[in-house]
């Protein structure tokens, strides 16, 4: 019987196998910030033990570095004292680090990639749930919790029981307006934040196979949130050509011995999986949530949901929760919420691609009163692009805040926060309760809706912008 | 790790499904650089609210908590089975878990049993008819016993052997030293190096 691509990648990593034992896998790639590795370093200096691989290892800055005044000692004492901490940590093992300041520091999702250090059929791990990121190049990557992170760090590798497969098959064409976060959104709606627990799920078909590679890391970074243990998209001449030539990638004969190899790294035609999921690509519309988790969406010309309407009493509990929580009311168009932040940024949607698709919509247009709109790049790399291209500009020139590189607010560990009841629409990839701060609202959109939102000071789709031009016309 | 036998404890009713990791322990918590101090942080957001579950005067010294389906959602960290380690929780049941949070909360001696909704719906009106009923957990029999209530839970045995035993993963994965070197023998050239030796 044939193989999936993800019992391929695992099956190349298999250190050792036993009976009634987690497979022990071997781990490429070991990536660290600030928040998840300080107790894993003590528990190394505690038992006396070094780094296995540091030549696998690799840790930046990220989820508590400011995002204004980068030049000036971090104000917030507790947050300097963790970067301090993985500072002094990486000085002490020699693990190479990218802080504050360098130019290869960045949102660690972002900056894996950028370096061309995320390659096909690897294994990449981080203290981080979103780590599924990279499975975008057909790696299969683990978020993991920080005895793991320790364990990966004296190790090099890590026991874990073979997961399940999933695939979801996204055919057809996706129409205008609709993105790689559209498409997420409706596939955890569809199956639910549980949906993908134990699973490996594997993107396929034709409207993935046209997505450009940071659309692809786009889809798999939220895998998590349909709680899928990773996400992954079977490598091609797209993934190739992002790869070639970036600083970490093969070169010359390893180059073709390479991609010999991740030409392999397909799903075979007679594999099967443990499930299957199948998404029409042409029926789907830009997407927003309206909840307090990810599964909780419907497309934006939808109505805020009846609590009532759901036959599952602990799902209509949520609903009604998560609605008393967001101050929405059944029934509501989910179009006429109005806003008071627009955040531009993150893991899932801080890339340029994702930059330029913001700046095309704003470009001559201005953010609404009342509207104050974040954009904070992926990384210093994507910063630089982004000025390169004049894009800070545009943004600037729309009222908007252009930011230095952070996870910022996404999780608002940084001063980068809502205030309790303010309401944001935001391309980050959680709307939990205070995610973005202490009695933040948030509703999760791609980065075109959020520029439309921006613009118009309420829920909308880049088409709404082009009418409201047209009224105004009128 | 400390070890799970078998416990005995009064519990928490937490009727929420989708308890998520931002709102057990929220990030401003994850700053610290410890495994200890973070009882305060769990479920800072709800615990404002004098008449949350957690506040109720009966549910001091609660150790065992019974919570709704796809509990831990979201982020990696673990510190959301440190708080609830450092509040007290020796064990959570639910009729499902996150993975990820279930492999952190197993790596610390946080026991997560897996019961059936119908069993934990059993194991809600149970405790709040009356606060002070206690609940059993034993992993050596993979069973959870209260009045009236007699459920087996599944664990594999590899898990619960570590548990039992309280074992440090790394130590016995460097018992394979041997095959992790001769992986590393094996591995093609072509593989990143973050830093070239």
């Amino acid at each position: 019987m044939g193989r999936t691509l993800a019992e391929k990648v695992w099956d190349d990593h298999v250190v050792r196998r036993a009976e009634g034992e987690p497979d022990l896998l071997f781990i490429d790639l070991h990536l660290l910030h600030e928040v998840t590795s300080p107790q894993a370093f003590d528990g190394l200096r505690q038992n006396g033990r070094q780094v296995r691989r540091l030549d696998l290892t690799l840790a930046t800055e990220d989820h508590n570095t400011p995002t204004l005044d980068i030049d000036k000692p971090i104000a917030d004492p507790v947050s300097r004292a963790q970067l301090e901490t993985l500072r002094k940590n990486c000085a002490e093992f020699g693990v190479r680090l990218h802080p504050l300041g360098d130019v290869e520091q960045g949102v660690v999702h972002v900056v894996g990639p950028q370096l061309g250090l995320t390659q096909p059929g690897m294994t990449v791990v981080c203290g981080d749930s979103h780590t599924s990121t990279h499975g975008a190049f057909g790696g299969l990557a683990f978020g993991i919790g920080t005895s793991q992170v320790e364990h990966v760090l004296a190790t090099q590798t890590l026991p874990m029981a073979r997961p399940k497969t999933m695939a979801i098959t996204v055919d057809g064409e996706l129409p205008a307006d609709v993105t790689a976060k559209d498409l997420i959104l409706a596939i955890i709606a569809r199956i639910g934040t549980g949906g993908g627990q134990g699973y490996v799920l594997e993107y396929r078909g034709s409207a993935i196979e046209k997505l450009s590679m940071e659309a692809r890391m786009t889809i798999c970074n939220m895998s998590i949130e349909a709680g899928a243990r990773a996400g992954m998209i079977a490598p091609d001449q797209t993934t190739f050509d992002y790869l070639e030539g970036r600083p970490h990638a093969p070169v010359g004969e390893d180059w073709d011995a390479a991609v010999a190899y991740w030409k392999t790294l397909r799903s075979d035609e007679d594999a099967v999986f443990d499930a299957e999921v199948v998404i029409d690509a042409a029926a789907l519309a830009p997407f927003v949530t309206w909840g307090t988790n990810p599964g909780q969406g419907a497309p934006l010309s939808a109505n805020v949901p009846d609590p009532a309407s759901y036959e599952d009493p602990s799902e209509r509990l949520a609903a009604e929760k998560a609605l008393e929580y967001m101050g929405l009311t059944a029934g509501q168009p989910l179009r006429d919420i109005k806003v008071d932040t627009v955040f531009v940024g993150s893991c899932t949607n801080g890339r340029i691609e994702d930059l330029r698709n913001a700046a095309s919509l704003l470009e001559g247009r201005k953010v609404a009163d009342g509207v104050r709109m974040l954009v904070v790049p992926g990384s210093v790399r994507v910063a630089l692009q982004a000025v390169e291209e004049g894009l800070d500009k545009v943004f600037k020139a729309a009222g908007a805040e252009w930011r230095h590189a952070g996870c910022s607010m996404c999780l608002g560990m940084n001063p980068d926060q809502l205030a309790p009841g303010e309401r944001s629409a935001s391309t980050s990839n959680r709307n939990f309760e205070g995610r973005q701060g202490k009695g933040g609202r948030t509703h999760l959109v791609s980065p075109q809706v959020a520029a439309a939102t921006a613009v118009l000071g309420h829920l909308a789709s880049p088409a709404d912008l082009s009418d409201a031009v047209t009224t105004a016309g009128v | 790790m400390e070890a799970f036998t078998t416990h005995t404890g009064r519990a928490v009713p937490l009727r929420r499904s989708n308890v998520d990791t931002d709102q057990i322990i929220p990030a401003h918590w994850l700053k610290k650089v410890t495994r200890d101090g973070f009882e305060d942080g769990l479920f800072e957001a709800w615990r404002k609210d004098a008449e949350f579950v957690l506040n109720r005067p009966e549910r001091q010294g609660a150790t065992v908590l019974v919570a709704g389906p796809d509990f831990g959602t979201g982020s990696s960290r673990e510190h959301a089975v440190w708080a609830l380690q450092n509040y007290g929780f020796k064990t959570v049941i639910s009729a499902r878990f996150a993975d990820i949070f279930r492999g952190n909360s197993l790596k610390n001696g946080l026991l997560t049993v897996v019961l059936p909704q119908e069993t934990v719906d059993a194991l809600w009106e149970l405790t709040e008819a009356d606060p002070t009923v206690e609940i059993t957990v034993d992993l050596e029999a993979r069973k959870v016993l209260a009045p009236g209530i007699d459920a087996d839970f599944e664990l594999d045995e590899n898990a619960r052997w570590r548990l039992l035993n309280g074992l440090d993963d790394i130590s016995l994965t460097l018992q394979n030293e041997g095959d992790i070197a001769a992986y590393e023998a094996e591995r093609p050239s072509f593989k990143p190096r973050t830093i070239t030796a």
